[in-house]
Protein backbone atom coordinates (compact mmCIF):
# COMPACT_ATOMS: atom_id res chain seq x y z
CA UNK A 1 0.00 0.00 0.00
CA UNK A 2 2.62 2.50 1.27
CA UNK A 3 4.63 1.25 -1.78
CA UNK A 4 2.07 2.41 -4.38
CA UNK A 5 2.57 6.35 -2.39
CA UNK A 6 6.47 5.89 -3.28
CA UNK A 7 5.65 4.71 -7.44
CA UNK A 8 3.43 8.10 -7.45
CA UNK A 9 5.95 10.28 -5.81
CA UNK A 10 8.87 8.84 -7.61
CA UNK A 11 7.07 9.11 -11.01
CA UNK A 12 6.09 12.58 -10.65
CA UNK A 13 9.71 13.80 -9.73
CA UNK A 14 11.30 11.99 -12.24
CA UNK A 15 8.82 13.67 -14.81
CA UNK A 16 9.40 16.93 -12.89
CA UNK A 17 13.61 16.50 -13.92
CA UNK A 18 12.59 15.35 -17.63
CA UNK A 19 10.70 18.63 -17.90
CA UNK A 20 13.01 21.17 -15.92
CA UNK A 21 12.21 24.03 -17.89
CA UNK A 22 8.23 23.81 -16.01
CA UNK A 23 9.82 23.84 -12.83
CA UNK A 24 11.90 26.41 -14.18
CA UNK A 25 8.83 28.57 -15.39
CA UNK A 26 7.64 29.08 -11.56
CA UNK A 27 10.74 29.65 -10.02
CA UNK A 28 11.51 32.53 -12.42
CA UNK A 29 7.63 33.85 -12.19
CA UNK A 30 8.75 33.62 -8.64
CA UNK A 31 11.85 36.25 -8.46
CA UNK A 32 10.91 38.19 -11.43
CA UNK A 33 7.51 39.35 -9.77
CA UNK A 34 9.06 39.49 -6.56
CA UNK A 35 12.07 42.05 -8.14
CA UNK A 36 9.42 44.25 -10.45
CA UNK A 37 8.11 45.85 -6.97
CA UNK A 38 11.68 47.67 -6.20
CA UNK A 39 11.82 48.96 -9.52
CA UNK A 40 8.55 50.37 -9.49
CA UNK A 41 8.04 51.35 -5.97
CA UNK A 42 11.67 52.54 -5.45
CA UNK A 43 14.56 51.99 -3.75
CA UNK A 44 13.61 53.63 -0.03
CA UNK A 45 14.66 51.24 2.41
CA UNK A 46 11.86 52.07 4.67
CA UNK A 47 9.21 51.57 1.78
CA UNK A 48 11.19 48.51 1.00
CA UNK A 49 10.95 46.60 4.35
CA UNK A 50 7.45 47.42 4.94
CA UNK A 51 5.97 46.12 1.74
CA UNK A 52 8.23 43.35 1.34
CA UNK A 53 6.25 40.55 3.72
CA UNK A 54 3.23 41.24 1.78
CA UNK A 55 5.02 41.01 -1.31
CA UNK A 56 7.27 38.08 -1.26
CA UNK A 57 4.03 36.36 0.06
CA UNK A 58 1.96 37.66 -2.57
CA UNK A 59 4.42 35.92 -5.05
CA UNK A 60 5.04 33.23 -3.64
CA UNK A 61 0.91 32.50 -3.82
CA UNK A 62 0.99 33.74 -7.72
CA UNK A 63 3.83 31.67 -8.01
CA UNK A 64 1.89 28.22 -6.25
CA UNK A 65 -1.02 28.89 -8.31
CA UNK A 66 0.45 28.80 -12.08
CA UNK A 67 1.84 25.57 -11.12
CA UNK A 68 -1.41 24.15 -10.21
CA UNK A 69 -2.74 23.50 -13.73
CA UNK A 70 -0.27 20.77 -13.92
CA UNK A 71 -1.33 18.89 -11.46
CA UNK A 72 -3.54 16.85 -12.61
CA UNK A 73 -4.23 17.82 -16.05
CA UNK A 74 -1.74 15.41 -17.74
CA UNK A 75 -2.23 12.52 -15.78
CA UNK A 76 -5.95 13.55 -17.03
CA UNK A 77 -5.50 13.78 -21.09
CA UNK A 78 -3.29 10.78 -21.22
CA UNK A 79 -5.22 8.38 -19.06
CA UNK A 80 -2.75 7.70 -16.16
CA UNK A 81 -5.65 9.05 -13.37
CA UNK A 82 -7.86 6.50 -14.82
CA UNK A 83 -5.63 3.87 -14.03
CA UNK A 84 -4.84 5.89 -10.50
CA UNK A 85 -8.60 5.82 -9.91
CA UNK A 86 -8.74 2.23 -10.26
CA UNK A 87 -5.76 1.18 -8.77
CA UNK A 88 -5.72 -1.36 -5.69
CA UNK A 89 -4.63 1.71 -3.57
CA UNK A 90 -6.51 4.19 -1.51
CA UNK A 91 -6.97 7.27 -3.86
CA UNK A 92 -6.45 10.14 -0.91
CA UNK A 93 -2.81 8.71 -0.57
CA UNK A 94 -2.05 8.20 -4.03
CA UNK A 95 -3.19 12.26 -4.55
CA UNK A 96 -0.92 12.97 -1.51
CA UNK A 97 1.49 11.59 -2.85
CA UNK A 98 1.10 13.94 -6.04
CA UNK A 99 0.92 16.98 -3.73
CA UNK A 100 3.91 16.46 -2.20
CA UNK A 101 5.82 16.04 -5.30
CA UNK A 102 3.95 19.34 -6.67
CA UNK A 103 5.47 20.90 -3.38
CA UNK A 104 8.87 19.73 -3.71
CA UNK A 105 8.99 20.87 -6.98
CA UNK A 106 7.11 24.14 -6.80
CA UNK A 107 7.13 25.10 -3.32
CA UNK A 108 10.44 24.28 -2.10
CA UNK A 109 12.56 25.96 -4.64
CA UNK A 110 10.59 29.01 -3.63
CA UNK A 111 11.28 28.58 -0.35
CA UNK A 112 14.81 28.39 -0.20
CA UNK A 113 14.82 31.10 -2.74
CA UNK A 114 13.08 33.52 -0.92
CA UNK A 115 16.05 34.46 1.62
CA UNK A 116 17.88 35.65 -1.61
CA UNK A 117 14.89 37.54 -2.88
CA UNK A 118 14.34 39.46 0.90
CA UNK A 119 17.95 40.82 0.66
CA UNK A 120 16.60 42.92 -2.15
CA UNK A 121 14.34 44.48 0.25
CA UNK A 122 16.78 44.58 3.06
CA UNK A 123 14.92 42.48 5.65
CA UNK A 124 17.07 41.96 8.31
CA UNK A 125 18.23 38.90 9.40
CA UNK A 126 15.71 37.74 12.01
CA UNK A 127 12.95 38.47 9.38
CA UNK A 128 14.73 36.85 6.81
CA UNK A 129 14.92 33.86 9.17
CA UNK A 130 10.92 34.27 9.92
CA UNK A 131 9.90 34.13 6.32
CA UNK A 132 11.71 31.20 5.44
CA UNK A 133 9.83 29.56 8.25
CA UNK A 134 6.65 30.83 7.46
CA UNK A 135 7.24 29.98 3.52
CA UNK A 136 8.27 26.43 4.93
CA UNK A 137 4.75 25.99 7.41
CA UNK A 138 2.68 27.74 4.70
CA UNK A 139 3.83 26.58 1.26
CA UNK A 140 2.24 22.80 1.88
CA UNK A 141 -1.18 24.84 2.90
CA UNK A 142 -0.83 26.12 -0.71
CA UNK A 143 -0.31 23.05 -2.70
CA UNK A 144 -2.67 21.47 -0.56
CA UNK A 145 -5.41 23.86 -1.29
CA UNK A 146 -4.75 24.29 -4.52
CA UNK A 147 -4.89 21.00 -5.47
CA UNK A 148 -9.13 20.49 -4.70
CA UNK A 149 -9.13 23.71 -7.07
CA UNK A 150 -7.60 22.08 -9.53
CA UNK A 151 -9.15 18.44 -9.27
CA UNK A 152 -12.57 20.39 -9.33
CA UNK A 153 -10.99 22.32 -12.61
CA UNK A 154 -10.14 19.20 -14.39
CA UNK A 155 -11.16 19.07 -17.79
CA UNK A 156 -13.49 22.42 -17.80
CA UNK A 157 -12.65 25.28 -20.72
CA UNK A 158 -10.54 27.84 -19.26
CA UNK A 159 -9.80 26.00 -15.62
CA UNK A 160 -6.71 28.16 -15.45
CA UNK A 161 -8.18 31.61 -14.89
CA UNK A 162 -10.84 29.37 -13.07
CA UNK A 163 -9.20 27.65 -10.08
CA UNK A 164 -7.46 30.90 -9.48
CA UNK A 165 -10.76 32.74 -8.81
CA UNK A 166 -11.80 29.12 -6.39
CA UNK A 167 -8.30 28.79 -4.86
CA UNK A 168 -6.96 32.36 -4.38
CA UNK A 169 -9.69 32.97 -1.39
CA UNK A 170 -8.97 30.16 0.20
CA UNK A 171 -5.41 31.47 0.64
CA UNK A 172 -6.05 34.24 2.53
CA UNK A 173 -5.71 33.08 6.05
CA UNK A 174 -2.45 31.95 4.65
CA UNK A 175 -1.33 35.04 3.46
CA UNK A 176 -2.19 36.56 6.48
CA UNK A 177 -0.67 34.86 8.74
CA UNK A 178 2.53 34.39 6.52
CA UNK A 179 3.18 37.88 5.91
CA UNK A 180 2.18 38.78 9.80
CA UNK A 181 4.93 36.51 10.87
CA UNK A 182 7.52 38.16 9.07
CA UNK A 183 6.11 41.77 9.82
CA UNK A 184 6.16 40.84 13.70
CA UNK A 185 9.24 40.13 13.66
CA UNK A 186 10.21 43.30 11.62
CA UNK A 187 8.61 45.01 14.62
CA UNK A 188 10.53 43.34 17.23
CA UNK A 189 7.61 41.13 18.37
CA UNK A 190 7.54 37.03 18.71
CA UNK A 191 6.20 35.55 15.59
CA UNK A 192 5.24 32.59 17.17
CA UNK A 193 1.78 32.78 17.12
CA UNK A 194 1.63 33.55 13.37
CA UNK A 195 3.77 30.07 12.65
CA UNK A 196 1.42 28.53 15.38
CA UNK A 197 -1.54 29.35 13.02
CA UNK A 198 0.27 28.39 9.95
CA UNK A 199 1.44 25.08 11.34
CA UNK A 200 -2.28 24.70 12.38
CA UNK A 201 -3.59 25.22 8.70
CA UNK A 202 -1.33 23.03 7.32
CA UNK A 203 -2.11 19.91 9.33
CA UNK A 204 -5.45 20.71 9.01
CA UNK A 205 -5.58 21.04 5.01
CA UNK A 206 -2.80 17.87 5.25
CA UNK A 207 -5.77 15.62 6.83
CA UNK A 208 -8.77 16.80 4.95
CA UNK A 209 -7.36 17.73 1.12
CA UNK A 210 -6.24 14.79 -0.35
CA UNK A 211 -9.81 13.35 0.58
CA UNK A 212 -11.45 15.82 -0.79
CA UNK A 213 -9.28 16.47 -3.93
CA UNK A 214 -9.69 12.15 -4.11
CA UNK A 215 -13.58 12.85 -4.53
CA UNK A 216 -13.39 15.79 -6.72
CA UNK A 217 -11.32 14.05 -9.27
CA UNK A 218 -14.10 10.81 -8.96
CA UNK A 219 -16.56 13.66 -10.14
CA UNK A 220 -14.31 15.32 -12.43
CA UNK A 221 -13.23 11.62 -14.15
CA UNK A 222 -17.29 10.78 -14.87
CA UNK B 1 -18.12 -14.13 -11.25
CA UNK B 2 -19.28 -10.70 -12.65
CA UNK B 3 -22.93 -10.08 -12.81
CA UNK B 4 -24.75 -6.96 -14.43
CA UNK B 5 -28.31 -5.91 -13.82
CA UNK B 6 -30.60 -3.49 -14.99
CA UNK B 7 -27.75 -0.89 -15.84
CA UNK B 8 -28.75 2.33 -17.20
CA UNK B 9 -26.65 5.30 -18.82
CA UNK B 10 -27.47 8.60 -19.03
CA UNK B 11 -24.52 11.11 -20.36
CA UNK B 12 -26.01 14.92 -20.51
CA UNK B 13 -29.67 14.00 -20.58
CA UNK B 14 -29.35 11.50 -23.72
CA UNK B 15 -30.20 7.84 -22.60
CA UNK B 16 -27.17 5.81 -24.20
CA UNK B 17 -28.75 2.42 -22.97
CA UNK B 18 -30.94 0.82 -20.16
CA UNK B 19 -31.90 -2.74 -18.91
CA UNK B 20 -28.50 -3.75 -19.58
CA UNK B 21 -27.94 -6.86 -17.78
CA UNK B 22 -25.76 -10.03 -17.84
CA UNK B 23 -23.35 -12.68 -16.55
CA UNK B 24 -19.57 -13.31 -16.99
CA UNK B 25 -18.16 -16.81 -16.12
CA UNK B 26 -15.28 -17.53 -15.05
CA UNK B 27 -13.53 -18.74 -18.94
CA UNK B 28 -16.37 -16.60 -20.13
CA UNK B 29 -15.43 -13.76 -23.03
CA UNK B 30 -17.69 -10.92 -23.93
CA UNK B 31 -18.03 -8.75 -27.20
CA UNK B 32 -19.56 -5.75 -26.32
CA UNK B 33 -20.50 -4.21 -29.84
CA UNK B 34 -22.33 -1.39 -31.64
CA UNK B 35 -21.82 1.62 -33.42
CA UNK B 36 -20.06 4.74 -32.17
CA UNK B 37 -21.45 6.33 -29.67
CA UNK B 38 -23.53 3.95 -28.83
CA UNK B 39 -22.17 3.73 -25.00
CA UNK B 40 -19.81 0.98 -25.15
CA UNK B 41 -17.04 3.03 -23.29
CA UNK B 42 -19.30 4.50 -21.13
CA UNK B 43 -20.58 0.70 -20.53
CA UNK B 44 -16.86 -0.57 -19.63
CA UNK B 45 -16.33 2.36 -17.40
CA UNK B 46 -19.27 1.78 -15.26
CA UNK B 47 -18.34 -1.66 -15.35
CA UNK B 48 -14.84 -0.53 -13.99
CA UNK B 49 -16.46 1.65 -11.54
CA UNK B 50 -14.95 5.24 -13.20
CA UNK B 51 -18.07 6.14 -14.00
CA UNK B 52 -22.12 5.92 -11.90
CA UNK B 53 -24.94 4.17 -13.82
CA UNK B 54 -27.94 5.49 -13.20
CA UNK B 55 -29.63 2.79 -12.63
CA UNK B 56 -28.68 -0.86 -11.64
CA UNK B 57 -25.79 -2.79 -10.24
CA UNK B 58 -22.36 -4.19 -10.99
CA UNK B 59 -21.39 -6.92 -8.83
CA UNK B 60 -18.50 -8.78 -8.23
CA UNK B 61 -18.79 -12.50 -6.76
CA UNK B 62 -21.72 -11.84 -5.58
CA UNK B 63 -21.12 -8.23 -3.92
CA UNK B 64 -21.59 -4.48 -4.97
CA UNK B 65 -18.20 -3.42 -6.58
CA UNK B 66 -18.99 -0.07 -5.06
CA UNK B 67 -18.53 -1.60 -1.38
CA UNK B 68 -15.46 -4.08 -1.71
CA UNK B 69 -13.53 -1.40 -3.61
CA UNK B 70 -10.05 -2.74 -3.05
CA UNK B 71 -10.81 -6.34 -3.76
CA UNK B 72 -12.31 -5.65 -7.02
CA UNK B 73 -9.87 -3.69 -7.88
CA UNK B 74 -7.28 -5.86 -7.79
CA UNK B 75 -9.13 -8.16 -10.15
CA UNK B 76 -9.69 -6.12 -12.32
CA UNK B 77 -7.22 -4.78 -15.51
CA UNK B 78 -8.69 -1.79 -17.80
CA UNK B 79 -7.42 -0.71 -20.60
CA UNK B 80 -8.90 2.10 -21.88
CA UNK B 81 -9.06 4.24 -24.87
CA UNK B 82 -6.69 6.27 -23.70
CA UNK B 83 -3.10 4.19 -22.98
CA UNK B 84 -2.11 6.05 -19.73
CA UNK B 85 1.43 6.50 -20.77
CA UNK B 86 3.98 8.89 -19.70
CA UNK B 87 5.32 10.76 -22.78
CA UNK B 88 8.72 11.21 -20.99
CA UNK B 89 9.16 8.29 -19.62
CA UNK B 90 10.66 5.40 -21.21
CA UNK B 91 8.42 2.36 -22.57
CA UNK B 92 10.19 0.02 -19.67
CA UNK B 93 9.58 2.46 -17.17
CA UNK B 94 5.72 3.16 -18.00
CA UNK B 95 5.47 -0.56 -17.83
CA UNK B 96 6.88 -0.77 -14.27
CA UNK B 97 4.87 1.97 -12.64
CA UNK B 98 1.85 0.94 -14.17
CA UNK B 99 2.53 -2.96 -12.96
CA UNK B 100 3.70 -1.66 -9.88
CA UNK B 101 0.42 0.60 -9.28
CA UNK B 102 -1.94 -2.36 -9.88
CA UNK B 103 -0.07 -4.12 -6.98
CA UNK B 104 2.38 -6.40 -9.28
CA UNK B 105 6.09 -6.28 -8.41
CA UNK B 106 8.18 -7.02 -11.23
CA UNK B 107 11.79 -6.59 -12.16
CA UNK B 108 13.39 -5.62 -15.26
CA UNK B 109 13.79 -8.69 -16.69
CA UNK B 110 10.41 -9.43 -16.29
CA UNK B 111 8.96 -6.44 -18.00
CA UNK B 112 11.40 -6.66 -20.67
CA UNK B 113 9.82 -9.81 -21.53
CA UNK B 114 6.20 -8.70 -21.74
CA UNK B 115 7.61 -5.33 -24.12
CA UNK B 116 9.13 -8.15 -26.00
CA UNK B 117 6.07 -10.44 -26.43
CA UNK B 118 4.23 -8.28 -27.91
CA UNK B 119 6.84 -6.91 -30.16
CA UNK B 120 8.06 -3.25 -28.16
CA UNK B 121 11.33 -4.87 -26.77
CA UNK B 122 13.75 -2.68 -28.93
CA UNK B 123 11.69 0.50 -27.63
CA UNK B 124 12.18 -0.66 -24.18
CA UNK B 125 14.43 2.28 -23.30
CA UNK B 126 12.87 4.96 -25.46
CA UNK B 127 10.58 7.92 -24.34
CA UNK B 128 7.32 6.42 -25.48
CA UNK B 129 6.41 10.69 -26.84
CA UNK B 130 8.58 9.34 -29.85
CA UNK B 131 6.56 5.87 -30.45
CA UNK B 132 4.15 5.87 -33.32
CA UNK B 133 0.54 5.00 -32.11
CA UNK B 134 0.39 1.72 -32.54
CA UNK B 135 3.76 0.82 -30.85
CA UNK B 136 2.26 3.57 -27.95
CA UNK B 137 -0.79 0.95 -27.65
CA UNK B 138 1.23 -2.12 -27.59
CA UNK B 139 3.28 -1.04 -24.90
CA UNK B 140 0.10 -0.38 -22.75
CA UNK B 141 -1.22 -3.57 -23.84
CA UNK B 142 2.39 -5.28 -22.12
CA UNK B 143 0.62 -4.89 -19.20
CA UNK B 144 -1.49 -7.98 -20.00
CA UNK B 145 1.11 -10.29 -20.07
CA UNK B 146 2.66 -8.86 -16.18
CA UNK B 147 -0.97 -9.15 -14.32
CA UNK B 148 -2.99 -11.57 -12.56
CA UNK B 149 -5.57 -9.97 -11.99
CA UNK B 150 -8.95 -12.68 -13.29
CA UNK B 151 -10.91 -9.70 -15.17
CA UNK B 152 -10.12 -7.83 -18.30
CA UNK B 153 -11.90 -4.96 -19.69
CA UNK B 154 -10.54 -4.06 -22.52
CA UNK B 155 -11.98 -0.88 -24.83
CA UNK B 156 -10.71 -1.47 -28.32
CA UNK B 157 -7.54 -3.34 -27.56
CA UNK B 158 -7.50 -4.13 -31.25
CA UNK B 159 -7.26 -0.85 -33.03
CA UNK B 160 -4.04 0.95 -34.30
CA UNK B 161 -2.49 -2.68 -34.18
CA UNK B 162 -0.68 -4.27 -36.94
CA UNK B 163 -2.05 -7.79 -38.46
CA UNK B 164 1.11 -10.11 -36.59
CA UNK B 165 0.50 -7.84 -33.30
CA UNK B 166 -3.55 -8.87 -33.62
CA UNK B 167 -2.51 -12.23 -33.61
CA UNK B 168 -0.40 -11.99 -30.41
CA UNK B 169 -3.05 -10.19 -28.72
CA UNK B 170 -5.76 -12.79 -29.55
CA UNK B 171 -3.42 -15.60 -28.50
CA UNK B 172 -2.58 -13.90 -25.12
CA UNK B 173 -6.41 -13.42 -24.40
CA UNK B 174 -6.98 -16.98 -25.05
CA UNK B 175 -4.08 -17.89 -22.89
CA UNK B 176 -6.23 -15.76 -20.34
CA UNK B 177 -9.40 -17.17 -20.71
CA UNK B 178 -8.32 -21.02 -20.82
CA UNK B 179 -6.32 -20.10 -17.43
CA UNK B 180 -10.35 -19.00 -15.61
CA UNK B 181 -9.90 -15.52 -17.04
CA UNK B 182 -13.19 -13.10 -18.27
CA UNK B 183 -12.46 -10.37 -20.84
CA UNK B 184 -15.15 -7.74 -21.59
CA UNK B 185 -13.85 -6.37 -24.83
CA UNK B 186 -15.37 -3.78 -27.62
CA UNK B 187 -13.77 -3.85 -30.96
CA UNK B 188 -14.97 -3.39 -34.35
CA UNK B 189 -13.00 -6.22 -35.89
CA UNK B 190 -13.42 -9.95 -36.94
CA UNK B 191 -10.57 -11.39 -34.45
CA UNK B 192 -10.91 -15.14 -33.72
CA UNK B 193 -10.40 -15.91 -29.71
CA UNK B 194 -10.77 -18.96 -28.23
CA UNK B 195 -13.11 -19.41 -24.87
CA UNK B 196 -14.75 -21.39 -23.27
CA UNK B 197 -18.18 -19.64 -23.70
CA UNK B 198 -18.28 -16.39 -25.71
CA UNK B 199 -21.39 -14.08 -25.42
CA UNK B 200 -22.17 -10.71 -27.00
CA UNK B 201 -23.69 -7.56 -26.31
CA UNK B 202 -25.35 -5.35 -28.77
CA UNK B 203 -25.99 -1.87 -27.71
CA UNK B 204 -27.98 0.07 -30.15
CA UNK B 205 -28.44 4.02 -29.75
Amino acid sequence: MNDAWLIILKRDLLLAFRRRSDVATTLFFFLIVSSLFPLGVGPEVAVLSSIAPGVLWVAALLAGMISLNRLFAADFTDGSLEQMLIAPQPLALLVLAKILAHWLVCGLPVVLLAPLIGLQYALPNDALLVLVWSLLLGTPTLSLIGAIGAALTLGVRGSGLLVALLVLPLYIPVLIFGAGAVAASQHGMSAQAHLSLLAACSLLSLVLAPLATAAALRISVE
Amino acid sequence: MLMVQGLACLRGDRLLFKNVGFELNAGGLMYVLGENGSGKSSLLRILCGLLKPEEGGVFWNGKPIDLDTDIYQADLTYIGHLNGLKDDLTALENLQISARLAGNQVDDAVALNSLAAIGVARCANLPVGVLSQGQKRRVALARLWLTRSQLWILDEPFAALDTASVDVLAARLGEHMSNGGMTIITTHQEVTIHAQSTQTLRLSA
